[in-house]
């Protein structure tokens, strides 16, 4: 247990290191232009994973909170010029905000209310910034990014760099939480509602804590999102791909720990921003779809369930 | 005097748009009120109903006409996807709702895209001479386009529910998500009764896809719109009721479009969901739902 | 009878205009060991539901220790010292063995290390052997030894056993009577839902009867036996 943290954090340690690096190191931007969006998707599935994977109540609506990051960040930046790092704390918190608010309104009935209600969260924020003509409506509005610092050589490096220590907080925090009491209690919440109760869990409240972590860094992980593209539009930031991602990625990776989310996140968003050059965003979107179906259906436990195989092992 | 004349035509409006969403909601009625199956892709195979109907009148047929012809392809595609979903599921003992949910997910986004690859992603619309003026009655204006498949729901939703209360196969239906035991007892197979209802529900969506092209021009993603507004009549009517589920509807549409009218319609697909939220937070067990 | 540690006082539960279970009137003595019988559909199970806080009875409260807890959550209840296993086993599946006796201790207050407690209570059931093993895996006695630690692993002070011995060998079924017996002599009180009639009057002190969720019999085990309203109930006229 001791030896594996340890492990973990040299990982993290390294990963970061590169983050900071690589921009030197690579010429070409295109690498961290992609590697953004890659990072990003390890970002929300890690997000997604907290409640739909450790306690088994599936988000649909990711992209809600993630657009709500995206759209807070954007705000707070042209209109009171709060510089990215704030930003993105705020969206997490406003994140936290919103899945405390959708849990409480609907987690004490059943975790399919919950699901349907996510879905819906996207239709409402969507249609909500649609008339908000401060935030550019149904046409957009242009973000001017902030002007990288000194470490970093240009605007999509310093992205790529932000989007690395986003992921790796994000990865940190669902593996505490795994490992911690609050891990055994959703697993207890995922197994028997009823059974963890009457063990003296706190079911609602750790839902909703849940609720709070995973709405957290979904909404944190839209936050960089204005700057990287330099323009947000309800369509976009709102995208269907990214509720599909967000679920895909943990059920193909595997949604028992956290290194599931993290490989499934590396596999298809490689493969997607690979893809992207060559076929069009639909075909994109049937393929991971395709891909999801026959993982529900027949590989219920992901790839590291295919592989690792390491079921018994216990976390203490 | 003109505010009353708005109010009126948005409350005329708001009820046959209600009924509109009714026929939207009956498939899912059956099978996420009677089954317990969350088949979030059923708003989507509306719009495949509806994108059928186009195809069948861009070759001179008339949409209800060719509403009818679609039951029959339709049930065999219910039929299809239920033998799917319980063979991958149902074996293993018992389908887990969150993975069935994730499955009809995924499913709905084949279609969409299916759909999309198909048609294009640009508007389609039907024009048959009978839905194109409006009927005036003193100050109400009532289009055809919305006054025909207004009419067409609870002539559809009728058919269902006498077929569910009065007849045997109907009654095996209602059976089958409680009384799963008692009905093999009986002789019956479930795992048929509950494939022939999937059928049913899903034929359903090509009358109701053949109302909704003809309200308005639809895209192949217009499935997303429609989730909160069917699952929030399903789910408020109290599961599987089907007479409450058309007073849900009736009210939801009247707010929708009282929200139209006197605010925007860009605010009209946030309604739903919003009285859905409501609906499950301050009555879990729906409004016309026995109290457990 | 010593002084009572759960206590119930005209509780009733209804299901729209279905009345479950009650009024019912009923004291559990601190270390004793409680049969409740009755047929299906006679409203034990609402009685547990009532009790463990699965319910909220619509009248009537539920004192434990001579406190209401009438308006408490399961969880706290759970914590206080009311623990019960489900009569269908329900692991928590995705743990070893071991990790499904950590859930209860990470939540309930235990004197001393947790792991060693896990430990003993996996021995004293005759699971140690399966420790690290995934709970998927264990075999219907297995599993049902897995619910009473559980169940048992956070000290509490009732324990409700409902139908731990449903579908189990008569060897399995001493296996089982013995844990409870033993975990009675500690001081548990035990409460012991049961349909198989010479386990429950073997173990129990006092027998009570429920028919249409109403208490129509009690008395010692023998007397249960021979009461004619509980034989009209089993047997007919």
């Amino acid at each position: 247990m001791r030896k594996n943290s340890l492990v973990f954090l040299a990982g993290i340690v390294i990963v970061l290191a590169l983050g900071f690096l690589m921009p030197w190191l690579l010429r070409n931007p295109f690498y961290f232009f992609a590697g953004y969006v890659v990072l990003q998707y390890v970002t929300i599935a890690t997000g997604w994973n907290i409640l739909g994977g450790y306690a088994g109540y599936i988000n649909f609506g990711a992209a809600g909170f993630f657009g709500a990051g995206v759209y807070l960040s954007a705000f707070l930046f042209t209109s009171f010029g709060l510089p990215l790092p704030l930003c993105i704390l705020a969206a997490a918190i406003v994140g936290a905000i919103l899945g405390v608010l959708m849990g409480y309104l609907t987690l004490r009935i059943q975790g399919v209310y919950f699901a349907i209600a996510t879905l819906g969260l996207v239709v409402v924020l969507e249609t909500i910034v649609h008339n908000i003509s401060g935030l550019g409506g149904a046409s957009g509005m242009a973000v001017y990014g902030p002007r990288p610092p000194a470490w970093s050589p240009g605007p999509s490096q310093y992205n790529f760099t932000v989007m690395v220590v986003i992921a790796v907080v994000s990865v940190a925090l669902a593996r505490w939480v795994e490992i911690s009491w609050i891990g055994r209690g959703l697993r207890a919440v995922r197994a028997s509602e009823d059974a963890a109760e009457c063990s003296g869990v706190p079911t609602l409240r750790l839902k909703l804590v849940a609720c709070a972590l995973s709405g957290a860094v979904l909404a944190a992980a839209g936050a960089p999102y204005p700057f990287y593209t330099s323009f947000v539009e309800p369509v976009t930031a709102f995208s269907l791909i990214i509720g599909l991602n967000a679920i895909a990625m943990p059920l193909i990776g595997g949604t028992r720990t956290w290194v599931g989310p993290v490989i499934g996140a590396l596999l298809l968003a490689s493969v997607q921003q690979i893809a992207t050059v060559t076929i069009s965003s639909e075909l994109n979107i049937l393929f991971v779809g395709a891909v999801l179906i026959a993982f529900v259906a027949f590989a219920p436990g992901g790839i590291s369930d295919l592989f690792g195989r390491k079921k018994g092992r216990a976390r203490l | 005097m003109l505010s009353i004349d708005i109010l009126l035509n948005a409350i005329v409006t708001g009820i046959l748009l209600g009924s509109v969403y009714a026929s939207l909601a009956l498939g899912l009625g059956i099978t996420f009120g009677i089954l317990h199956i969350p088949n979030i892709a059923h708003p989507t195979l509306v719009v495949a109903g509806a994108f059928f109907v186009y195809t069948l009148t861009q070759w001179g047929l008339d949409p209800i006409v060719a509403a009818l012809i679609g039951l029959v392809p339709f049930y065999l595609l219910g039929v299809v996807l239920y033998a799917f979903y319980s063979a991958v599921f149902e074996r293993k003992g018992g389908a887990n709702v969150l993975q069935s949910l994730t499955l009809f997910f995924g499913l709905s986004l084949v279609i969409e895209i299916l759909l999309s690859l198909g048609f294009g992603s640009e508007l389609k619309s039907v024009s048959v001479s009978y839905i194109g003026s409006s009927l005036k009655l003193g100050v109400l204006t009532v289009p055809y386009r919305l006054l025909i498949p207004a009419l067409l729901a609870p002539v559809t939703i009728a058919a269902v529910w006498f077929y569910l209360s009065r007849t045997n196969s109907g009654t095996a239906i209602r059976a089958v998500a409680h009384e799963e035991r008692a009905l093999s007892i009986a002789g019956l197979n479930p795992a048929s009764v509950k494939r022939h209802a999937f059928g049913i529900a899903t034929a359903t969506a090509v009358i109701a896809g053949a109302a909704l092209i003809m309200v308005g021009p639809i895209e192949p993603f217009a499935g997303r719109y429609q989730i909160g507004r069917v699952f929030a009549i399903v789910v408020l009517a109290g599961m599987g009721s089907i007479p409450g589920s058309l007073v849900i509807a009736i009210i939801i549409g009247i707010a929708e479009a009282l929200v139209s009218s006197y605010l925007n319609p860009s605010w009209s697909p946030g309604v739903a969901f919003a009285i859905l939220l409501l609906g499950l937070a301050l009555r879990p067990q729906g409004l016309f739902g026995a109290a457990r | 009878m010593t002084e009572a540690v759960l206590s119930l006082k005209g509780v009733e539960k209804r299901f729209g205009s279905f009345r479950a279970l009650g009024p019912v009137d009923l004291d559990v003595g601190a270390g004793e060991r409680l049969g409740i019988i009755g047929p299906n559909g006679s409203g034990k199970t609402t009685l547990i539901n009532c009790i463990t806080g699965v319910y909220r009875p619509d009248s009537g409260s539920v004192f434990f220790e001579g406190r209401d807890i009438s308006h408490l959550q399961a969880h706290k209840r759970a914590r206080m010292g009311i623990a019960r296993s489900f009569q269908i086993p329900r692991p928590f599946i995705g743990m070893t063995v071991f990790e499904n006796l950590l859930v209860p201790l990470d939540y309930c207050h235990v004197e001393g290390s947790r792991h060693e407690r896990a430990r003993a209570v996996l021995a004293s059931v005759g699971l140690s052997g399966r420790s690290s093993d995934p709970s998927e895996k264990l075999t219907q006695l297995e599993l049902r030894k897995l619910e009473l630690a559980r169940a048992l692993v956070g000290n509490p002070k009732v324990l409700i056993a409902d139908e731990a011995m449903a579908g189990l060998s008569e060897e399995e079924i001493d296996e089982v009577l013995a844990i409870l017996l033993a975990l009675n002599r500690s001081g548990v009180a035990v409460i012991m839902i049961e349909h198989i009639m010479h386990a429950v009057m073997r173990f129990s002190e006092r027998v009570v009867c429920f028919e249409t969720g109403r208490l129509i019999a009690a008395g010692t085990s023998s007397e249960i036996a021979e009461n004619p309203l509980v034989q009209k109930v089993y047997f007919g006229e």
